[in-house]
């Protein structure tokens, strides 16, 4: 009978306990927030996250954006959108050819590429209701929410590959332009101890560029997504007034990051097809 | 010290150190922007540019020490 009764407090207790975590879990449940794209379903033992449907709508909407400015371009009375779209590429196409001159030409399919992929996956992070539509998925039994839609480049999986195919690039260009003999000739010269030494730095600097590329880009939009999702409970009563300056900040930041990340490719690329520095 | 207690020290101190560098180095390019300015006030555009792209070089160095802090934070 005590043992029974005890048994009851004990139950009881536990209950409250578990009330109060829940309660304290609820006030202090922040905004959702992981650094990594989370599953949303898996096809065929592909787990396929929330970035990468972002990534292919963005990619679906690359694809209309060209065709349209590639059938204006062949008429002879243009839309408006044509004349916004040639201003942009324009422009980045004078800001390379300051860096690579004559031979813009070769590499401004790849740069600009880089440069419009950025740009409109760092600004799919900032459309409302990306991070925002949330959708039930059960995960090793376990029920939780998860975001239908997150930034393309608010995932170092996309950085990454985004900067691979950058370094790589690079390494490719610069065997074609300037022969394999003086492009090897830049990490393997024996000439003095000091060139040797220089040349190890090389190919160390090669492999940090990956890295430093990869994390500036999925650094400043994750930590825009961050911010942007943080401000409403620091100042909840001003929301408007905080939030709106930090939302067209972050829309710049992803434009200057775009421009960052091609401009450095093409600067890399200069280099590199450079016969000696 | 407890393990949530030193996670909250390290966010703080990884975003509060790796932050006074970049600052330094922001108000430097920033200052130096507005020499060149001074000196050849027909070169703004290109100046402007060259501007930002250098001070988001030192902004992403910030920027790795914001990830670091979340890293901490939020696993």
């Amino acid at each position: 009978m005590a043992a029974e009764v005890l048994k009851d407090v004990v139950t009881e207790t536990n209950q409250e306990v578990h009330a109060e975590t829940a309660a304290q879990a609820e006030v202090h449940a922040g905004p959702h927030i992981s650094i990594k794209g989370e599953e949303v379903f898996e096809v065929a033992g592909i787990h396929v996250t929330n970035s990468v449907i972002t990534t292919s709508l963005v990619v679906i909407l690359f694809i209309f954006i060209a065709k349209y400015y590639y059938d204006q371009s062949r008429k002879t009375d243009r839309g408006l959108g044509f004349y916004a779209i040639n201003t942009a590429v324009k422009g980045i196409y004078d800001l390379f050819e300051s860096v690579l001159h004559k031979k813009i030409n070769i590499f401004f399919p790849l740069l600009g590429a880089f440069f419009f992929f950025i740009l409109l996956n760092n600004w799919s992070g900032l459309i409302p209701g990306v991070g925002t539509l949330l959708l039930k998925s059960v995960h090793d039994g376990v029920e939780h929410t998860v975001p239908l839609f997150r930034g393309g480049t608010a995932d170092l999986n996309t950085t990454l590959a985004l900067a691979l195919v950058s370094v790589i690039a690079t390494q490719i260009y610069g065997l074609r332009m300037i022969g394999l003999k003086s492009h090897v000739g830049k990490y393997l010269n024996f000439s003095s101890p000091i060139s040797a030494f220089m040349g190890i730095l090389e190919v160390v600097q090669e492999f940090s560029r990956i890295l430093s590329f990869s994390f500036r880009l999925y650094g400043n939009i994750f930590a825009g997504e961050v911010l942007l999702s943080i401000i409403p409970f620091l100042l909840p009563m001003l929301l408007s007034f905080v939030s709106t300056p930090m939302y067209f900040m972050e829309v710049f930041v992803g434009g200057v990051q775009a421009l960052v990340f091609s401009m450095l490719t093409a600067v890399f690329i200069s280099m590199a097809i450079s016969e000696h520095h | 010290m407890e393990v949530e207690t030193m996670k909250q020290l390290a966010t703080a101190l990884a975003i509060g150190l790796g932050a006074i560098g970049p600052g330094i180095a922001i108000g430097l390019i920033g200052g130096r922007a507005l020499e060149a300015l001074g000196r050849n006030p027909e070169a703004e555009g290109s100046i402007r540019t060259l501007m930002i792209l250098g001070a988001a070089f030192a902004e992403s160095i910030a920027i790795f020490a914001l990830v670091i802090a979340l890293i901490i934070k939020f696993t």
